[in-house]
C-alpha cells in the first residue's frame, strides 16, 4: 500500500501531504525532514526510487514540484510511478496547465481529487474521464449550495 | 457580521503569508489569523467556518499547531449541507490522526453520512472512513460497508470496496464478512469497482487462509477472464495509457494471481497460458509496460511455474538489465535478486552485465548490483569476479568504496581455496583500501598467515613490496610490520621463495628502515607505532648485527609524550641491555593461531568486540581479545603479557586489565562471594602455573604451555631481579611494609592439616580502596616443601598486586616461613567485601601437591 504522498517544492516547502498510515504530528514532521533531505538532493539522471528505513520512496520531479509516494518493499514501483503521473494529468486537465500556484491556492481541490484517486493507499480510479465528471458534479454541488445560501441571505436583508 | 472576523478571504490570507519576507512575519501573520479564527470558532460563526477551517489546513500545512480546530471540523461534518461536511471531512483527515481520542466522536456523524440519499456525502463518509479509521470505528461501522458493497452505484462501491480494505486491515477478524461480497464485485464491469474489488480480494488473502482458498476455488477463472479481455481489448480511449488498456488493472489482477497461485499447483497451471501470453504481448517501450512486465515477472517468479515461463520471466528480466532507463535496471536487479533461489543458473548468465552495473553511476543501482553480485559468486566464478571487483575498487567513488571492500573481503574469505590466493588477494586489497578494511579481516589475515608455514616467507616479501607503493594504507602497514617482525628473517634470507616470485633482495637494514620509517612517519597513529616497537625488538633478536641500530631507535623513544611507547622503549631498551640472555626466548616465533577457535571466537565474541572498542587504542590486544584470549596476540601483547605475568605493578592501564578481566570474567563472577558459578571460571585462570593477576590468560591449554616453556616461573629468583628492574623508579605500594598503623586485625586466611596462612593487613589512611596483606605460610607438615608457589585469583571490582615470595622453600613443621606481600585495590570499597581464592602449589619429596581454598573471612572494612 501506499503509506504517504508528499508534494514538495525545490526549496523544500510542503506543498500537499496524505497520509495512509498513522503517524503522529511529530514524526510527520521529522518524515518530511529526511525525505527532503534524501530526495532534494539527489541528481536528475539516478533512478526515481530511494530506500528508506525499509520501504521504498518513489518520486518524480515535474517543473517545480516533486510528487513522493512511500510505499512497501514488495509493492511495484513502476507502477507507483504511473499512478504520480495519472494524478499530475488530471490535476492538469482540472486547473488547466497546472503550475505550483495553481496548487498553493487551491490546495483544497488538489485534495478532493487526490481523494477519488487514492482510499486507504489504495487505487481507486484509473480512468481520468470518471474522476473529472466526479469532481465536477460535486463542484457544482457546491456552487449551487452557495448560490443558495447568498439568496437565501440576500432574501433576509432585504426584508430586513 | 463578526466584529473579530479578519474577514480574510483563503486566497488573501495565503498571498499575505507569501509576501513575508523572514520567517518571523511569517510567525507573525500565523498567529494573528489564528487569533481571528479561535475567536470565530468561539463565536460559533456558522458563516466563515468553512473559510476558517480552509485556513486552518493551510496553517497546518506550514507547520504551526492547529489542534483547536479539531472540534470545530467536528462541527462542521455534523451539519447538514455537502460544502460544509466536504471541508469538514477534509479537514478532519489532514488534521487529525487514528490515534487521537477526538475522532471517537465522529463516529455517530459517520453513521449517519453512511446512510445518507445523497451519494456524494456518502461517498466523503466512506473516504473519510478508509482514511483514517481507527479499529474501534472500524468495528462500529462495518456492517455499514457491507451493506454499502451491494449498492449499484459504482461510485459508491469501488469506495465501499477500499473502505473494507482499511477495515480488514484494522479487524483481521472481520473478513470473512466481506469474503462474499468481494467476490461478487469481481463480477462488475466497471474499471473502478474492478481495481478495488481485486485489491480486496488480494489483501483478504493476505489475512485470511479460508478467503484465500475461496477465492482459488470461484475466481481463478473470472480473474483470468478480466485479464484476456482487457490484454486483447482494442483501443478504449477512457482507460488507455500509452496503448495498453488500463495497466492498473492489469497490474492488480496479475498480482491477485500471484497469490492465488502461490503453492497451488493446479492454479499455477491453469493461469500459465495468460500469463504467457501477457509476457510476450506486452511492449516495453513505455512505463506503463514495463511495469506490467515487471508485475508479470514477479508473478512467474511466484508460483510454480513451468520451466519455460521461468526461462521467459528471466530473459525479460536480461532485456531490462540492459536498458538505458536506470528506474529499469533497478527493478531488475531487485528481480533478479529473488530469481537467485528460483533459477540461480539462468542469472548466471548475466553475470557480466550485472558486473557492469556494479560501476554504473547511479548509486542505489550500484549498490543493488554489488549485492546481488554477491549472492552470484560460487567457487567457479570466484576468482575471475574477485579480480574485476578489485579492479574497480581502484576507481571506485569514495562513499562506495567501504561497502565494496567489505563484499571483497567477505567474498575472498568464504570462497578461498588456496592460502596463496587468499593471501595475494588481501594484500592487493589492503593496498588499495587498507583504510576501508575492517580490523578483524586483516586479523584473519594475520591467522591465515601464521599457519601456513610454507608461505610465510612469500607473504612477508609480497608485504614488504606492496609497503614499498601503498605505505598510506595503514592496516596494509600494521599487516606489514607484524609480519616483518615476525618473520623478518625469512624476508631477508630470502627463505622459502616461490617460483612465481621475481627476486629481490632485503636486507637486514632495509627492513629496519621499514620499521623506522612508521615509527618515525608523522601520520603514523600509536597502534601502528606500538606494533613498531615491538616488531624492532623482534627484529634486534632476529637480527643481532642490527641490534645496536635497533636499540638507538627504541631510546629515542624512551621520552615519548605518549604513556604506552615510552613505557614500551623503556622495557624493550632494558631487555636489550641487560637481558639479552632470555630475549631470544622472549621474541621467539608465536606459537600458531588456531584458526578454527579464532572463527568460532570471532563469531561469538560480541561481548568481546564491546569491550574493545572501549578499552584504550593503546594495545592492539584490544584487537586480540578478538583472537583465541591469551593466545598470541599480534605484536606487542604476547611481549606484554609476560612481562605482566612476571610483574606485579606494571604501570599497564588497569583499564585495559578490567577489560581482560572484564572478558575472562565476566561469565561466571559476579558477586565475590559466589562459590559454585565462578569455580570454573577461576579454575580455568589458576591452571596456568603463574601467579594470576589482575589481567590473566586463560584456559587454552596448549599455547599457555608455549608460554610457561618461554618463561619458567618456576623460579621465582629470576622473576624477582626482573621484577626489581622494571620496578627501578616506579613507586610501588608493596615496599613499604608496616609504614602506616595497622587498622584490621590479622586473620587465619587458610588452614589445612599441612599448611597455614595467615594475613596481616596495613592500610594507608588516605586510600582507604587499597590494602596491603602480608602472607605468612607455615608448613604443618613433616616434610619440608619445595617449589611453594602461592596464587590468588579476586572477582572483577578488586585488582590484586602480587609481589614475590621471599623464598620458595618452606622447612617443615613451621620451622621456616615464607612471607609474600600483596596489594589489594577494592574499588567497591564499602560496598562489597573482599573475597580471594587461593591455590598452592609444591612439591613433597619430588611428588607436586595442590591445595585450594577460598577465603572469605577477611574483616570487614577493607
Amino acid at each position: 500500500m501506499i503509506h504517504f504522498v508528499i508534494l514538495l517544492s525545490r526549496q523544500g516547502k510542503v506543498r500537499l501531504t496524505k497520509w495512509y498510515s498513522p503517524y503522529q504530528q511529530k514524526e510527520r514532521a521529522t518524515v518530511i525532514r529526511e525525505l527532503s533531505g534524501l530526495i532534494l538532493s539527489r541528481g536528475p539522471k539516478l533512478c526515481n526510487f530511494v530506500e528508506w528505513k525499509g520501504y521504498k520512496v518513489v518520486y518524480r520531479r515535474y517543473a517545480s514540484l516533486y510528487f513522493c509516494m512511500c510505499i512497501d518493499q514488495d509493492d511495484n514501483e513502476l507502477e507507483i510511478l504511473e499512478i504520480i503521473h495519472h494524478f499530475v494529468e488530471i490535476l492538469d486537465r482540472y486547473f488547466g496547465s497546472v503550475c505550483e500556484l495553481d496548487l498553493i491556492f487551491n490546495f483544497h481541490k488538489a485534495y478532493y481529487i487526490l481523494d477519488e484517486i487514492l482510499i486507504a493507499g489504495e487505487l481507486q480510479e484509473s480512468s481520468k474521464k470518471t474522476v473529472a465528471r466526479l469532481i465536477a458534479a460535486q463542484d457544482t454541488m457546491v456552487e449551487t449550495a452557495k448560490e443558495e445560501a447568498g439568496s437565501i441571505s440576500n432574501m433576509i436583508s432585504q426584508a430586513m | 457580521m463578526n466584529p473579530f472576523s479578519s474577514g480574510t478571504r483563503l486566497r488573501d490570507m495565503i498571498k499575505a503569508i507569501r509576501a513575508c519576507k523572514t520567517a518571523a512575519e511569517e510567525r507573525a501573520v500565523v498567529r494573528k489569523e489564528c487569533a481571528a479564527i479561535r475567536s470565530s470558532i468561539s463565536e460559533n460563526d456558522q458563516d466563515y467556518s468553512h473559510r476558517n477551517i480552509a485556513k486552518l489546513m493551510f496553517i497546518h500545512m506550514l507547520g504551526y499547531p492547529t489542534h483547536f480546530g479539531q472540534m470545530e471540523c467536528l462541527k462542521l461534518i455534523a451539519s447538514a449541507g455537502f460544502p460544509e461536511k466536504r471541508i469538514g471531512y477534509l479537514g478532519l483527515m489532514l488534521l487529525l490522526d487514528e490515534r487521537q481520542e477526538v475522532l471517537m466522536l465522529v463516529t455517530n456523524s459517520l453513521k449517519q453520512d453512511l446512510g445518507h440519499t445523497n451519494q456524494y456525502i456518502v461517498g466523503l463518509a466512506l473516504c473519510a472512513l478508509g482514511n483514517i479509521c481507527s479499529a474501534e470505528m472500524a468495528r462500529d461501522l462495518a456492517p455499514e460497508v457491507e451493506r454499502l458493497l451491494l449498492t449499484r452505484d459504482p461510485n459508491i462501491k469501488k469506495k465501499a470496496a477500499l473502505c473494507s480494505i482499511r477495515i480488514i486491515r484494522k479487524v483481521p477478524d472481520l473478513a470473512e464478512n466481506f469474503s462474499s461480497p468481494a467476490t461478487s464485485l469481481l463480477k462488475e464491469k466497471h474499471h473502478g469497482v474492478l481495481i478495488a474489488g481485486v485489491q480486496l480480494c488480494t489483501d483478504l488473502c493476505k489475512v485470511s487462509e479460508d478467503a484465500s482458498n475461496h477465492l482459488r476455488k470461484n475466481c481463478t477463472e473470472g480473474l483470468v477472464r478480466i485479464l484476456k479481455d482487457i490484454c486483447n481489448s482494442p483501443y478504449a480511449p477512457e482507460y488507455d495509457i500509452a496503448g495498453i488498456t488500463d495497466p492498473f488493472l492489469h497490474i492488480r489482477v496479475l498480482r491477485l494471481l500471484r497469490m492465488l497461485g502461490h503453492g497451488d499447483a493446479d492454479t499455477s497451471e491453469y493461469i500459465n497460458d495468460i500469463l504467457a501470453q501477457v509476457a510476450s504481448k506486452t511492449e516495453s517501450n513505455k512505463n506503463a509496460g514495463n511495469a506490467i512486465l515487471y508485475e508479470c515477472v514477479e508473478t512467474i517468479m511466484g508460483i510454480e511455474a513451468t520451466s519455460g515461463l521461468r526461462v521467459l520471466a528471466i530473459n525479460i528480466l536480461g532485456r531490462f538489465l540492459s536498458n538505458r532507463d536506470n528506474n529499469i535496471r533497478y527493478v531488475a536487479l531487485n528481480m533478479l535478486m529473488k530469481a537467485i533461489s528460483v533459477d540461480s543458473q539462468a542469472v548466471q548468465r548475466h553475470r557480466t552485465t550485472i558486473l557492469e552495473c556494479v560501476k554504473d553511476s547511479d548509486a542505489s543501482i550500484r549498490k543493488r548490483a554489488l549485492e546481488l553480485v554477491f549472492l552470484l559468486v560460487n567457487d567457479t566464478n570466484a576468482k575471475p569476479l574477485t579480480k574485476e571487483l578489485i579492479d574497480y575498487l581502484e576507481v571506485s567513488d569514495q562513499d562506495f568504496k567501504g561497502d565494496l571492500t567489505s563484499k571483497i573481503c567477505s567474498i575472498i574469505e568464504k570462497f578461498s581455496q588456496e592460502k596463496k590466493w587468499y593471501i595475494d588477494q588481501m594484500v592487493k586489497v589492503l593496498s588499495l583500501a587498507g583504510n576501508y578494511v575492517k580490523d578483524n579481516v586483516w586479523h584473519a589475515l594475520i591467522v591465515a598467515i601464521s599457519n601456513a608455514p610454507d608461505l610465510q616467507g612469500y607473504s612477508v616479501r609480497s608485504l614488504y613490496k606492496a609497503f614499498q607503493l601503498s605505505s598510506e594504507q595503514v592496516s596494509l602497514v600494521q599487516v606489514t610490520i607484524w609480519c616483518i617482525g615476525e618473520y623478518g628473517e625469512m624476508l631477508v634470507n630470502n627463505v622459502g621463495v616461490l617460483q612465481v616470485e621475481e627476486p629481490m633482495t632485503v636486507t637486514e637494514s632495509d627492513a629496519v628502515d621499514v620499521l623506522e620509517s612508521c615509527l618515525t612517519h608523522h601520520s603514523t597513529d600509536i597502534t601502528t607505532q606500538s606494533m613498531c616497537l615491538i616488531a624492532l625488538l623482534k627484529l634486534s633478536s632476529r637480527f643481532p648485527p642490527s641490534s645496536g641500530r635497533v636499540k638507538e631507535i627504541i631510546t629515542t623513544h624512551i621520552g615519548s609524550v605518549v604513556l604506552e611507547l615510552q613505557q614500551r622503549a623503556i622495557e624493550f631498551n632494558s631487555i636489550i641491555q641487560r637481558h639479552q640472555n632470555i630475549k631470544s626466548s622472549l621474541v621467539e616465533r608465536m606459537p600458531v593461531l588456531d584458526e578454527s577457535t579464532f572463527i568460532s571466537k570471532r563469531a561469538g565474541s560480541s561481548q568481546a568486540n564491546i569491550s574493545t572498542e572501549k578499552s584504550n587504542q593503546q594495545l592492539p590486544s584490544g584487537a586480540s581479545l578478538k583472537l583465541s584470549n591469551g593466545v598470541a596476540k599480534p605484536a606487542a601483547s604476547p611481549l606484554v603479557d609476560l612481562l605482566d605475568l612476571s610483574l606485579d605493578d606494571t604501570p599497564v592501564p588497569t583499564s585495559t586489565s578490567n577489560d581482560f578481566l572484564h572478558d575472562l570474567l565476566d561469565v561466571g563472577l559476579t558477586n565475590s562471594s559466589s562459590s559454585a558459578s565462578g569455580t570454573d571460571i577461576l579454575m580455568d585462570l589458576l591452571s596456568i602455573g603463574t601467579p594470576v593477576q589482575s589481567n590473566t590468560t586463560p584456559e587454552n591449554g596448549s599455547s599457555i604451555k608455549g608460554f610457561n616453556d618461554i618463561l619458567p616461573i618456576a623460579k621465582p629468583n629470576t622473576a624477582t631481579v626482573q621484577v626489581v628492574d622494571l620496578l627501578d623508579g616506579l613507586a610501588s605500594n608493596g615496599s613499604h611494609p608496616g609504614a602506616q598503623s595497622p587498622v584490621h586485625p590479622s586473620i587465619t586466611a587458610y588452614q589445612s592439616s599441612t599448611l597455614k596462612i595467615t594475613f596481616s593487613f596495613t592500610k594507608q589512611p588516605d586510600k582507604p580502596q587499597v590494602t596491603q596483606i602480608h602472607a605468612t605460610f607455615m608448613n604443618l607438615s613433616s616434610e619440608a616443601y619445595t617449589d611453594f608457589i602461592f596464587q590468588a585469583a579476586v572477582p572483577k571490582f578488586i585488582q590484586l598486586h602480587l609481589d614475590p615470595a621471599n623464598s620458595n622453600h618452606l622447612p617443615a613443621s613451621g620451622n621456616g616461613r615464607i612471607t609474600q606481600t600483596f596489594t589489594i585495590t577494592n574499588t567497591q570499597h564499602g560496598q562489597k567485601p573482599l573475597a580471594m581464592r587461593i591455590r598452592i602449589a609444591y612439591k613433597v619429596s619430588n611428588q607436586e601437591r595442590l591445595e585450594q581454598g577460598q577465603i572469605n573471612n577477611f574483616p570487614p572494612g577493607l
